[in-house]
């Protein structure tokens, strides 16, 4: 087995940079890092995966929307003010 | 007219416009477009559905009341928004739950573990492969060619939900705000008024978790 090279990220600090990664917030040199380290590491870019499909995810959770009775009550709100000048 | 994302900003004025002359159907619009959203984040600060439903009621009566003074050094939305974050922080102080003002900051000022628990990880003293160290051992499992489906299952949603509800309130809130309703962060920031980059360490452990939790159901279901 061959060393790592001397700059090479860990899965483990690689896991810690992954926000930072999605966000294009890595400065230039931790970003070249984080993509050799994904080019030959499978986990890493499973892991890296599984967390765009967790945010993707999130983004489809189903809206919440307002009661019709919440609604006429502000607009019962919105009416009196108006009357009231 | 009603594109108020902040971007436009003539198009925000004249949705103010059309407020401040009592315009009942931009309101009824308005309404409809941002109570989801206020809901999410009120119950992002306040797990009490009825509460959070609250303090949504009260933001939208404190917008009705406040609209001739709004004086537009904020998008309309950021304003809004801003109105239910001081409403239901406000609540939180007066039921003792959280420290005021600094609490987010003390949130990510406090240890919250690893992204990863580090015992899925090689150790710097580990018998054979310590040349090794920090690479994974017990590594993430595929979800499958196209686990989309899965993901956007009933039950996979209820797990998505509860996992957030499980997070501490800071990691909620920037969740939710990012992730859940899209918005950019540094709209996030405006509202919740912290910084970028704890608005980043907040969102990377709250994300963290969340992929956790969809893990664990996803191992369970394969087994």
């Amino acid at each position: 087995m061959t060393a790592m090279p001397a700059d090479e990220l860990t899965c483990k600090e690689l896991v810690e940079l992954v926000t930072a990664y999605v966000e294009n917030a890595l400065p230039p040199n931790d970003r070249r890092r984080f993509e050799e380290h994904l080019a030959t590491c499978e986990f890493c870019t499973e892991y890296v995966r599984q967390i765009r499909l967790t945010i993707g995810a999130l983004g489809n959770l189903p809206d919440e929307s307002i009661s019709l009775e919440a609604l006429a009550e502000l607009q019962n709100a919105f009416r009196s003010f108006r009357s009231q000048g | 007219m009603l594109d108020d994302s902040g971007e436009n900003e003539s198009a925000d004025a004249d949705l103010v416009a059309a407020l401040q002359r009592r315009d009942e159907s931009v309101f009824t619009t308005v309404v409809r477009r941002y109570h989801g959203p206020l809901l999410r984040l009120a119950l992002a600060h306040h797990p009490s559905r009825a509460v959070a439903e609250e303090i949504v009621q009260e933001a939208w009566l404190a917008v009705v009341q406040g609209i001739d003074r709004f004086e537009r050094r904020s998008s309309f939305k950021t304003w809004l928004f801003r109105i239910l974050v001081n409403r239901a922080r406000t609540r939180a102080e007066r039921e003792g739950r959280t420290v005021p003002f600094s609490s987010l900051v003390s949130e990510v000022e406090s240890e919250d573990g690893p992204a990863v628990p580090a015992d899925r990880f090689v150790p710097t003293d580990h018998p054979e492969w310590a040349q090794w160290a920090g690479h994974w051992m017990v590594a993430p499992k595929s979800w499958g060619e196209s686990p989309e489906r899965a993901l956007i299952a009933r039950e996979t949603r209820a797990l998505i939900e509860a996992a957030i509800a499980a997070l501490p309130a800071g990691q909620r809130q920037v969740i939710t705000l990012r992730d859940v309703e899209g918005w950019p962060s540094e709209e996030v920031c405006n509202v919740l008024q912290i910084s970028e980059t704890n608005q980043r360490v907040l969102l990377h452990r709250a994300r963290s978790r969340v992929r956790a939790a969809l893990e664990r159901y996803f191992d369970a279901e394969s087994r």
